[in-house]
């Protein structure tokens, strides 16, 4: 019997290990990877609790969030691809205008 | 142990080493998107043993074929099979920083602890297309009108931001 811990455990590690990567790689390509990782454990634990509580909510939630990423990626991908035309780079060291 | 926390196991731990693969591979960025790949199957295989078959099947169909399939497109687009950024460096000051983060997430387990509910019993239509869908257009049909709205500015943007050169 699969428990809620469970299903927590493994979101918790999906979303650290996301996480580390997003803070640590310099690739803007694994960057936007590691964040759909880390949106990934999130729709684990929500698809966890729907399960324990039997309601379907948080089913629903997880296929807004999946609609929202694929938007998410689309243009992030286009920002990536308009990146690399002006500077020929996808460093995130070369795209610091907005650093303070 | 039963045969339901057997694939568990089994899934889990191809999602998460999958995982560890892709944020620890440095040279390859095609490989680290088919690991991602990897992770995505895994999670829809646990949706699967949770009852959430709507949720895993667009899993699979959205993400490890569309989005994964984007993001091996735009990594040979441009040219990128080689990953020459080295990562960030470990400073004291962000080992502090990730000690006071595993500080805090203890404290939020402890907190937790004791209050995390039981699976309860559902009925075998549980997770059903049929199910979801209903909710979907009866409670939800207000989020669901606004992700389409959401999902057309995407696409203007996407088109915007790809086609147009943009002034350095």
């Amino acid at each position: 019997m699969i428990t809620v811990e469970h299903v927590l455990a493994l979101s918790g590690l999906l979303f650290a290990i996301g996480a580390l990567g997003a803070l640590t790689r310099r690739n803007l390509i694994v960057i936007l990877m590691c964040i759909e990782l880390m949106l990934n454990a999130v729709n684990l634990a929500f698809v966890g609790f729907a399960r324990a509580w039997g309601d379907l909510g948080g089913q629903v939630v997880v296929l807004m969030v999946i609609a929202v990423a694929a938007g998410s990626v689309a243009v992030g991908l286009g920002i990536v691809i308009a990146l690399f035309r002006n500077r020929d780079s996808v460093n995130i060291e070369d795209v610091s205008l907005l650093k303070w | 142990m039963s045969a339901e926390l057997f694939f568990f196991y089994v899934f889990a731990a191809l999602a998460a080493g999958s995982a560890l693969a892709m944020v620890s591979n440095l040279r390859n960025t095609v490989a680290a998107a088919l690991s991602l790949v990897v992770t995505m199957v895994s999670l829809a295989g646990i949706y699967v043993l949770l009852r959430a078959h709507l949720v895993a099947a667009v899993q699979i169909m959205v993400y490890a074929g569309a989005v994964l399939v984007l993001f091996v497109f735009v990594v040979m687009l441009l040219n990128l099979r080689e990953d020459v950024f080295p990562p960030a460096r470990l400073r004291p000051f962000k080992l502090a920083g990730a000690a006071l983060g595993a500080v805090g997430l203890a404290g939020f387990l402890a907190a937790l602890a004791g209050h995390v509910p039981d699976m309860a019993a559902v009925p075998e239509s549980f997770g059903g297309y049929r199910e979801v869908g209903r909710a979907l257009f009866t409670d939800y049909v207000l989020a669901f009108e606004l992700v389409s709205l959401l999902l057309l500015a995407a696409i203007v943007g996407a088109v915007v931001l790809a086609k147009r050169r943009l002034e350095p």
